[in-house]
């Protein structure tokens, strides 16, 4: 199970550091597929991978993760190897463009499992195993990147990534690229592995809720570098309690219902600059239901079991 | 693949055709007649200049029309006749050529194939390094913008004339007999040292840069931040880096083939080590038409053929050209 608390991380420009991440807590349950979701620059990506890997211009400034009662040394690159890929692991936004394009798929895998101390030849028939669970046979392994098609390269590094049954899997956008056939085949993929415990947890990093509804056990909904909500996927979808999490809801198109002389309505505004950002809710000057005390920062509280939300009026809702 | 080849063989032919005939063509274009300055070099009466003059002149075939000099400049080439030499008449060019290749090719094989290496491994172990990097960047920049020759003549001048650390002219020492001795052999490495030495450093400079920036390009590919993300070790993710960073090197080795030996014939020059370069000087100064056109054939040759052996390698050792010769299965 993993447990993070207060995580922050920031970004380091010629600007100042942009608080991408600005004090992050929660909780993924063994067995849990936890979608996570916002608009473009909210720090869902930033979440996703400072539980792997920081970039050089993430900078790490306070919090805590664990996973399974172990802490994650995330701040120490070093220290952190040994946890990547065996307990950690990822399905990065570019798995088109993740394989070397130099090396034959197979022999790639080996060398990288060769550097990590491991012997290709025994997990090979394993390897095997799991491409043919995702309908690839054993000769992509002999294959060349370019060979494969954008699908089957993004299966392949799925098999890869998994391939060690780590103990949390971050997905990051990992649908984003494909066509809607490939997304649903993807989507089921990321199920099937859970069920077959190649991996115990999972967070979809995603700005598709559909897709989260149809495969995340619960979501969470992020906002300019902090947590709106997070509840089970059905409380989500049918009860929000967020007035951001309602609006990004009432943004998607609906089964059924034509769109040619009713528009989207969407949300008015943008979400505020993270080089400043301003004190108390930051989604108050979007928000058709701020009040005198959103100034005050809400604080992240359940309001149901297993149903959190970062709102001065989420109880209200939540009854009414 | 064969469709590949033949195709790069056909580019290669007509780049050939093109280039004998402007080799052909060039040195007819100077002023002046090279049979004129042989006759007043034997300076004989007037008379006797005017016979041995139009004697001369057919002797060449420099009487006949110009369309005709040009197809038989061909078919002789085809005979693998170069002519004879006007300024060291009766030779034939080709043994002038023989007798300078070894000296230009001892001085280009190793400065470009070490160059190359070396460039490329200094670059890419000062890609990502800070303190390296700083010292080999900026002096990367200084050597690959430096003229040859100009490199030439300080060297000759601080290590040879200053110092007196290396001769400063010729391939061996003029007082000994050509043969097969270590003393010889001894002569002619140290000699060598000062043009290989100014050769070497220019194009050091351009490939350190070159492999520099590819590598930092290559480490912030996906390939490279995924493989880190699986906790892949620097080794192997730069392993992959030069490898793959190695592959526009390559290109840039073929296009720099041409610029390198051109360099050579001017360091030659600056030397007077008896090379190709060194011929083609004397060639030009006495209107030599055989020698200045046998001595571009032969570089126009060797250059396509350097090219020709790129293309293959490449093919080698890049599988996306492979597979995009055979279609692709995506």
């Amino acid at each position: 199970m993993l447990a993070v608390s207060d995580l922050k991380i920031h970004y380091r420009t010629l600007a100042g550091s942009v608080k991408a991440l600005d004090g992050v807590s929660f909780s993924v349950a063994d067995g849990e597929i936890m979608g996570l979701a916002g608009e473009s620059g909210c720090g869902k990506s930033t979440l996703g991978k400072a539980l792997i890997r920081l970039e050089e211009r993430m900078q790490y400034v306070g919090g805590e993760v664990t996973l399974d009662g172990t802490t994650l040394p995330i701040a120490d690159d070093w220290a952190m190897n040994p946890y990547r890929f065996r307990k950690v692991s990822i399905v990065p936004q570019y798995a088109m463009s993740a394989l070397n394009p130099t090396r034959r798929i197979g022999r790639m895998i080996d060398e990288l499992l060769a550097a990590r101390g491991l012997k290709g030849s025994t997990l090979r028939p394993e390897l095997e195993r799991r491409l043919a669970v995702l309908g690839l046979t054993p000769d992509v392994l002999g294959m060349y990147p370019i060979e494969l098609s954008g699908g089957m390269k993004q299966r392949v590094v799925m098999v890869l990534s998994t391939l060690l049954d780590p103990s949390l899997l971050i997905a990051d956008e990992v649908t984003s690229a494909l066509d809607v056939a490939s997304q649903k085949k993807v989507a089921g993929a990321l199920v099937e592995f859970r069920d077959r415990g190649y991996v115990k947890s999972m967070i979809v990093v995603t700005h598709d809720l559909a897709i989260l509804a149809q495969i995340a056990d619960s979501i969470m909904i992020m906002y300019a570098g902090k947590l709106a909500e997070k509840a089970p996927t059905r409380t989500i979808v049918e009860a929000p309690a967020h007035p951001y999490t309602r609006l990004l809801l009432g943004s998607l198109p609906e089964v059924g219902i034509r769109f040619e002389d009713k528009r989207l309505p969407g949300i008015k505004g943008r979400p505020p600059s993270l080089l400043s950002p301003p004190v108390g809710c930051r989604f108050r000057d979007r928000c058709p239901l701020a009040f005198s005390k959103c100034v005050e920062e809400p604080p992240f509280i359940e309001i149901a079991a297993g149903h959190q939300v970062a709102c001065w009026k989420a109880d209200a809702h939540a009854q009414g | 693949m064969l469709r590949y080849l033949a195709r790069k063989l056909f580019v290669y032919i007509l780049t050939f055709i093109v280039a004998v005939t402007i080799d052909w063509a060039i040195p007819r274009f100077m002023p002046g007649n090279p049979v004129d300055a042989l006759v007043s070099r034997i300076a004989l009466m007037p008379d006797a200049n005017a016979a041995l003059t139009s004697y001369f002149m057919a002797a060449f075939n420099l009487d006949q029309p110009l369309w005709q000099q040009y197809l038989n400049f061909w078919s002789a080439l085809f005979h693998g006749d170069l002519g004879r030499s006007i300024m060291l008449f009766p030779t034939p060019v080709t043994t002038l050529i023989g007798r300078a290749v070894p000296y230009t090719l001892g001085l280009l094989l190793p400065s470009i194939l070490l160059s190359w290496y070396v460039g490329n491994v200094v670059g890419a172990l000062a890609a990502r390094r800070k303190l390296l990097d700083n010292s080999v960047l900026p002096l990367g920049y200084l050597l690959t913008a430096t003229p040859y020759m100009w490199l030439g003549i300080l060297l000759a001048w601080v290590l040879g004339s200053t110092l007196g650390w290396f001769p400063l002219a010729f391939g061996y020492d003029q007082s000994l007999k050509v043969e097969w001795s270590w003393q010889f052999f001894g002569s002619l490495l140290y000699h060598w040292v000062l043009p290989f030495a100014s050769l070497f450093m220019v194009a050091l400079g351009g490939w350190a840069i070159g492999m520099r920036n590819m590598i930092i390009y290559e480490l912030e590919s996906d390939y490279a931040n995924y493989l880190m993300a699986l906790g892949a070790p620097q080794r192997l993710v730069r392993k992959y880096a030069f490898r793959n960073a190695m592959l526009p090197q390559i290109t840039g080795l073929a296009l720099q083939l041409g610029a390198v030996v051109g360099g050579a014939l001017v360091t030659e020059i600056v030397f007077s080590y008896p090379g190709l370069g060194w011929l083609v000087l004397s060639g030009i100064q006495n209107q030599d038409y055989f020698v200045i056109q046998g001595v571009f054939l032969f570089i126009i040759v060797g250059v396509l053929l350097a090219n020709l052996i790129v293309d293959i390698v490449y093919v080698i050792v890049d599988p996306r050209t492979r597979v995009g010769l055979q279609g692709d299965a995506a």
